[in-house]
């Protein structure tokens, strides 16, 4: 994998953003700095209040950046756009929310909801166009033309889940932001939505930012892992790399506490509680350095001599 | 755990709600014993009834819901013998005890947390409020909080998640329960924090000697917790066995199923397992085996006629045709019956992820 070769997506590049409580500013994401490739899946792990969300939600301008830039291909999308920029921007980057009971307006049938981007964008010739792509998306994530007319709520929530593919999909996006598409789901139903997933990843080359606090999931599904804690990048890697090497101690505690479905395993094994490392604490010092091929960690400069003997001690 | 004292024992017992002018059946004849000291882990999908089994050992179903059949034995009388209000006081919170999912919808956000803690010791221990205080801050402590004399007259939003559901917990053993039911309790936490809380609850149980009984969909948690392991679907609990028996030897095509589309067993590359279609509708009535439309091994008598208990060890059944002796002969699909070593080769290195 060169990644030179590799069409870059998008840069998010020295990003800050922060949040106002009151007068007293709260940094929720501190100096974020990756690129997601074109056609790859790139996962953002992190726990609840991490910050990951809110960097998707900046990459599709819901949420304000108060330093760096982000970058789509070679447009700069944060701050102000033009119009036809920024339907540019919404037509490429679409979004899959958590849940998909609260993210599909209940009052419309299941029709508007898929067309609503083609109405807005005027995607379409003519009604019939409009039918046609509609009935498309709903047969590309195995729902029927019938089920047109229905409400959202007359649905389970794994094919709610596949209307939210559905409406994303329909505008036919380069770049689909995923926060975390399954964790709402049943588990006999979480394989079936990740299989659809793939599917349009092979079949369309599309690319994915999937966003989830569950690391087994991600391991399944992602190229290339970033891990956010309180904020801050502390380690990127591709995601094989990643749960062989963990090199950062947070990612590693991290990979710890996810329960292992083996009784045996999960029986005999001891759990480390996680302490701040002093890049994290002083994160203005602190960058992310390519310790191993493609594999990036946080860390300061006095922290670097015992990563490098700790990558020098895996080869 | 030398003797096998069985401390509440279900009987064929039938729930059915009303919604609307339908009629449903959330529960479908179950028969379990739940032996004193193990920690029982109800696995299944929402849905399936898991929560309204236990809801019934409490008396907490909801107004539409009724027990239209069945026993449950506690302590040498029969709970569906209660029928007030009053009565259930006796056994709710004070004999059983139950940890919710959701620590912020089970706590009053009005009142302080040591206000919720000792309100529950002087209703029950009936102590007054100078001793209920002392005693609720050595919960406090016991579970968790540090500097528990100064966060007693603070508010739950003044808690973290993971602290919230420390409370919830500290509450639920004020009265020294003999059953602490767990219904999801870490579903709503960090994975970091969930480990902190599934150590707690297995050290309090061992310390304030109580049966546990988890309801949870995520079979980590399960492998960590369990003794043994009831798996639902549809009403019913189609197999029951101690955690090895259904993690490395389980026989009901379901239980294979919820097995196989486990994402850790998924491979870059290939299509993650999916059991194909949806649960079947809880307002009609159920002919058969309730999983054979969604089976790939049905047979023709899963769709006729339901399965009975087909015992394989002393602490294990299933109910599935398949283990009838006239059945064919069907191994089960090969990822889950090399799990154990798929999970090994995932966690080289003790316990962590790693390949």
């Amino acid at each position: 994998m060169a990644n030179n070769d590799r069409e870059v997506l998008v840069k998010v590049k020295n990003v800050d953003i922060t949040f106002f409580n009151g007068k007293r500013p709260f940094k929720a994401v501190k100096n974020a700095n990756f690129e997601i490739y074109k056609g790859e899946t790139f996962g953002l792990v992190g726990e609840s209040g991490s910050g990951k969300t809110t960097i998707g939600r900046a990459i599709i301008r819901l949420n304000q950046i108060s330093g760096g830039e982000i970058w789509y291909k070679d447009l700069r999308i944060d701050g102000k756009l033009s119009k036809k920029d920024r339907q540019y921007v919404v037509r490429n980057i679409q979004m899959i929310f958590q849940d998909p009971a609260a993210s599909l307006n209940e009052r419309a049938t299941i029709d508007y909801c898929i067309s609503e981007g083609l109405y807005n964008f005027h995607l379409y010739k003519d009604e019939e166009e409009r039918v046609r792509k509609v009935d498309e998306a709903l047969n590309s994530v195995g729902l029927l033309p019938e089920h047109k007319s229905r409400y959202p709520h007359e649905f389970s929530g794994g094919q709610r889940q596949r209307v939210g593919i559905a409406r994303a999909m329909i505008m036919e996006p380069e770049l689909i932001i995923a926060d975390e598409p399954i964790s709402a789901l049943d588990v006999s139903i979480r394989a079936q939505v990740l299989n659809l997933m793939n599917k349009f990843k092979e079949e369309r080359g599309l690319s994915y930012m999937f966003i989830a606090h569950d690391l087994s999931v991600v391991r399944y599904f992602a190229d290339r892992i970033a891990v956010i804690h309180n904020g801050n990048i502390v380690e990127i890697a591709p995601s094989v790399e990643l749960f062989r090497n963990p090199l950062h101690p947070y990612t590693h505690s991290l990979l710890q506490a996810v329960p292992i479905p083996d009784p045996q395993i999960e029986k005999n094994k001891t759990i480390q509680q996680y302490v701040e490392t002093e890049a994290e604490q002083n994160y203005d010092k602190a960058e992310l350095v390519e310790i191993l091929p493609e594999h990036f960690v946080l860390m300061t400069e006095n922290e670097r001599e015992g990563y490098e003997r700790k990558a020098a001690a895996l080869k | 755990m030398a003797e096998n004292n069985v401390i509440l024992s279900v009987k064929d017992l039938e729930v059915k709600f009303k919604v609307r002018d339908r009629v449903l059946t959330a529960i479908r004849n179950i028969s379990l014993d739940f032996i004193e000291h193990q920690v029982v882990a109800i696995v299944g999908e929402s849905g399936s009834g898991k929560s309204v089994f236990t809801k019934t050992f409490t008396g907490m179903l909801d107004m539409n819901g009724e027990v239209t059949h069945g026993e449950i034995w506690f302590e040498g009388r029969n709970l569906m013998d209660i029928k007030t209000d009053k009565g259930w006081e006796e056994i709710r919170g004070r004999k059983i005890a139950t940890v919710f999912q959701d620590p912020m919808t089970s706590l009053n956000p009005v009142r302080t947390i040591g206000y919720q803690i000792s309100e529950v010791i002087m209703k029950h221990q009936k102590k007054s409020s100078e001793e209920a205080k002392k005693e609720a801050i050595e919960l406090m402590g016991r579970v968790g909080i540090q500097n528990p004399e100064q966060r007693y007259d603070e508010y739950p939003f003044m808690f973290s998640g993971g602290m919230r559901q420390r409370i919830v917990i500290a509450i639920a053993l004020a009265c020294h329960p003999k059953i602490l039911i767990c219904d999801e309790p870490t579903t709503a936490l960090d994975v970091t924090i969930q480990a902190q809380i599934i150590r707690l609850i297995k050290d309090l149980a061992k310390e304030y000697d109580f049966t546990t009984i988890y309801i949870t969909h995520d079979l980590g948690v399960v492998a960590n917790v369990a003794d043994a392991v009831a798996v639902m679907y549809a009403g019913q609990i189609i197999e029951y066995g101690s955690v090895e028996d259904v993690f490395y030897d389980s026989r009901h095509p379901y239980t294979w199923g919820l097995l196989s589309s486990l994402p850790q067993l998924g491979m870059k590359g290939e299509k993650l397992f999916a059991i194909r279609g949806t649960p079947p509708s809880l307002f009609e009535e159920i002919k058969g085996d309730a999983f054979a439309p969604r089976s790939e091994y049905s047979m023709k008598i899963d769709f006729e006629k339901e399965p009975p208990i087909f015992r394989i060890s002393d602490t294990h059944w299933a109910k599935t045709w398949l283990l009838d002796p006239r059945a064919p002969k069907v191994e089960p699909p090969e990822a889950i019956r090399s799990l154990h070593q798929r999970m090994i080769g995932l966690t080289s290195k003790g316990g962590v992820y790693g390949e």
